[in-house]
């Protein structure tokens, strides 16, 4: 019964041709990046077609920055008007570059002093994903729980709120999203006992308008009569407590460190949150609501209207924090607003954003850790033979930790249809182990190791077709992919590799166009804008690190696997094949 | 004969002081800087060291402390990770065991928690003899041969030892964080 369903579903499926993503972003394009993921329904999809499939091969430097320090640099540069504007990782500043000159250079750089201990507590390395534009402000978070506004002119400082405690091992690296006149954004540490919220502050004043736990009581968790779930399995009262040991709720993850998309029509927006705490399943028994699993939320109130759990009772750390692009697409035979996920635990979503039902959910790389997708009941199948427990090494477990994708955007293009998506093909060996809850330390409880899967490749970029169910295309890296990936009306995909390579792809077939060897590994997500003198740039920050190069960033020896909570075992090799350091790299036709 | 065997290996058996010796008065904090002006070195260690550095018991103690106060989630089983490696010859603050415990005790700026008030001194002491084990500068005969718990490590009885770098006995070296 089952499997026809699935069949006549699939048969249904095809992409609408009039896809209208780009229609619930900020209107048509007009040559600026404002947001890390280009627009509300995070197409990272660039209009501009002067660089073409054609012509990408004679791209040349325009300019380069450097950013002066060594750690993982994962944020997208914003473009506004003739400006440029650049958030590091720790110690956080923030650049802004004159494009209206040669060379772009620097016009000033705002500095917000974060906590030096900050770094402590942050698990993978002290990235920043990016800054949010709105109303001549420039909005980013601090590694010590600040969300700041800046002046986009001047650089000076409108506003700052503290929104978190290092003390308690609370981080802040996401990209803030500004909406209806918010500004949403999310806590950090999962790996620290720390539960996590979204929080909303007025764009104006910074001043917390709602706050929106992911663990405890309904009250907390902001669900009220509004709250329709979609499966019965995330129906029923105070889920965020009774699907916990007493008390466990309070130090259980589901922290929101990753991507908020909007849809303006339904004013909702949309988040995934975190993986449970700590790692060691056998401490939380129960479905750990809410974690690893995502939100629709009233923009103007918090009030939650569905939520789906990708993982209930979470195995193997895999986060629900991955993007969601969000597409008008025909399912059988109808135009539905979905939302598409490349989801950690490695199927691939795509879902009715209006009532959170699954349409469909399919494995775009190797899993095994689980069966799949129940789509009668949302349930994810668990694999009997990995689950993981206690005392127990469980071996062989794929996708590992980081999942077949980890928080690195895939992109969408209108125009092929297809989900650009750089990724991971790692499984891993994981020994759980009894964990204490100390405050502002770890909390994890598992020794893991992790290595290349099958075909010893550790990074896949992927051509994924919605509609069809299935990949057009794909290519195989040796590194685990680390970097977002932008796609361009000119049909010229682009993403970067960990040893410093960023690529051109032909958007339809994969072919490599072109290539540049960046000075270290990049794990940035690139950007398409229109600079003042109308000729269409493409730029990326390089800097290896984050959580995949947290070898080379955190100086680590990778003799002992399972250092970097397991993934030195996976890039042992990468202290050898790259070096540290940011530099933004900007590039143009002759 | 078997008997005079078991009667010499007796002879040559480890010493553990339980109750710990007399502190001094006024402890002396370790120092963790190389550079003196106008010429010097750091003072002799500690004496308190030489009581648990490479004490079995001490050391599997300080193992067990080791896993129980999270360290291993911060400083993996030696290679790191939110925290810096602990298995190679790089000490930002002195690999001495007075050192250590200093780094312990006080704490780091870069992200190092104080522990002081949250571990006893001699809890200090077995962890730092624990920590110079993952750099295997202990005597086999004194370092586990295996982990308290299920692993994924090789044991690191089995590794070459990695110790400080000579060039700076002190081994205050490596980039600050």
């Amino acid at each position: 019964m089952r499997w026809r369903m699935r069949a006549c579903v699939m048969a249904a499926l095809a992409i609408w041709p009039a896809m209208q993503a780009r229609a619930q972003g900020n209107g048509t394009d007009d040559g600026q990046w404002v947001m890390p993921a280009h627009d509300y329904a995070s197409t990272r999809f660039s209009r501009l077609d002067q660089i073409n499939r054609g012509n990408v091969g004679q791209l040349k430097i325009a300019f380069t920055f450097s950013t002066g320090l060594l750690k993982g640099h994962e944020a997208a540069p914003l473009v506004v008007g003739s400006t440029m504007y650049i958030v590091t990782p720790f110690p956080n500043y923030l650049y802004a570059l004159d494009l209206n000159r040669p060379g772009a250079p620097l016009k000033w750089k705002y500095d917000p002093k974060p906590a030096a201990a900050s770094q402590g507590v942050a698990c993978c390395d002290v990235v920043n994903r990016g800054a949010a534009y709105a109303n001549g402000r420039i909005f980013f978070n601090t590694l010590d729980d600040y969300t700041v506004a800046v002046d986009a002119e001047t650089g000076a400082e409108v506003w700052r709120t503290k929104l978190g405690d290092i003390n308690l091992g609370e981080t802040m690296t996401m990209a803030p999203l500004v909406a209806d006149g918010k500004v949403l954004v999310g806590n950090s540490g999962g790996e620290m006992g720390v539960r996590g919220w979204l929080t909303a502050l007025d764009a104006g004043t910074g001043k917390i308008v709602w706050r929106a736990w992911s663990t405890g009581p309904d009250k907390d968790v902001l669900i009220g009569p509004d709250f329709k779930p979609y499966y019965a399995m995330d129906r029923g009262k105070d889920l965020g407590v009774k699907t916990w040991p007493p008390e466990a709720w309070k130090i259980g993850g589901g922290n929101v460190w990753g991507w908020i998309s909007y849809d303006p029509e339904l004013k909702l927006v949309y988040y995934g949150t975190g993986n449970p705490g700590p790692w060691n399943p056998d401490q939380r028994p129960g479905d750990n609501k809410w974690t690893a699993g995502i939100f629709a939320r009233d923009v103007t109130t918090g009030q939650a209207r569905w939520y789906y759990q990708f993982s209930p009772h979470d195995l193997f750390d895999h986060d629900g924090i991955n993007e969601q692009i969000l597409i008008t697409m025909k399912v059988n035979g109808k135009p539905r607003k979905v939302l598409l996920r490349a989801e950690r635990n490695g199927y691939f979503y795509v879902m009715d954003r209006v009532t959170g039902q699954v349409i469909a959910a399919d494995p775009y790389g190797n899993v095994n850790a689980s069966l799949g997708v129940d789509l009668k009941t949302g349930r994810l199948i668990p694999n009997p033979d990995k689950v993981t427990t206690q005392g127990k090494v469980v071996r062989g477990i794929c996708p590992a930790s980081p999942g077949m994708k980890d928080w690195n955007p895939a992109a969408f293009s209108p125009r092929t249809g297809l989900v650009y998506i750089p990724h991971m093909n790692l499984c891993m060996d994981y020994g759980a182990m009894e964990a204490n809850y100390i405050a502002g330390t770890p909390y994890v409880g598992a020794d893991v190791k992790m290595y290349a899967g099958p075909g010893g490749n550790r990074g896949v970029f992927t051509a994924w077709d919605p509609g069809a169910r299935k990949a057009v295309w794909e290519i195989k890296e040796d590194l685990p992919l680390w970097s977002g990936a932008l796609v361009t009306a000119g049909d010229v995909v682009f993403y970067g590799t960990m040893d410093g390579w960023f690529k051109a792809l032909d958007a339809t077939n994969g072919k490599l166009l072109w290539q540049f060897k960046a000075g270290s590994g990049i794990i940035g997500q690139p950007i398409s804008y229109r600079a003042p003198d109308g000729k269409q740039h493409i730029a990326v920050l390089a800097g290896v690190g984050g959580w995949a190069g947290a070898v080379v960033a955190g100086g680590l020896d990778p003799r002992d696997p399972t250092a970097a909570l397991g993934f030195a075992g996976a890039t042992a090799d990468l202290p050898g094949k790259t070096t540290g350091g940011g530099m933004l790299y900007d590039f143009v036709l002759p | 004969m078997i008997l005079g065997l078991a009667l010499l290996s007796g002879c040559d058996r480890e010493a553990r002081e339980v109750r710990g010796k007399p502190l001094p008065e006024t402890a002396v904090a370790a120092q963790t800087s190389t550079l003196f002006p106008g010429g010097g070195s750091a003072g002799p260690e500690d004496p308190r060291a030489e009581m648990y550095a490479e004490n079995a018991y001490h050391i599997s103690e300080g193992g067990r402390l080791y896993r129980q106060m999270n360290c291993v989630g911060c400083h993996a089983n030696g290679g790191g990770g939110m925290g810096p490696a602990l298995m190679d010859d790089q000490w930002r603050y002195g690999g001495r065991m007075d050192q250590i415990v200093a780094s312990i005790d006080q704490g780091r700026p870069n992200g190092m928690p104080s522990w002081r008030g949250k571990l006893t001194p001699t809890q200090m002491w077995q962890l730092a003899a624990y920590v110079r084990t993952l750099s295997a500068n202990v005597p086999k005969d004194a370092a586990p041969s295996r982990n308290d718990t299920m692993s994924n490590i090789y044991p690191r009885t089995l590794a070459e030892p990695e110790p400080p770098s000579a060039s700076d006995p002190a081994g205050a070296k490596g980039p600050a964080r």
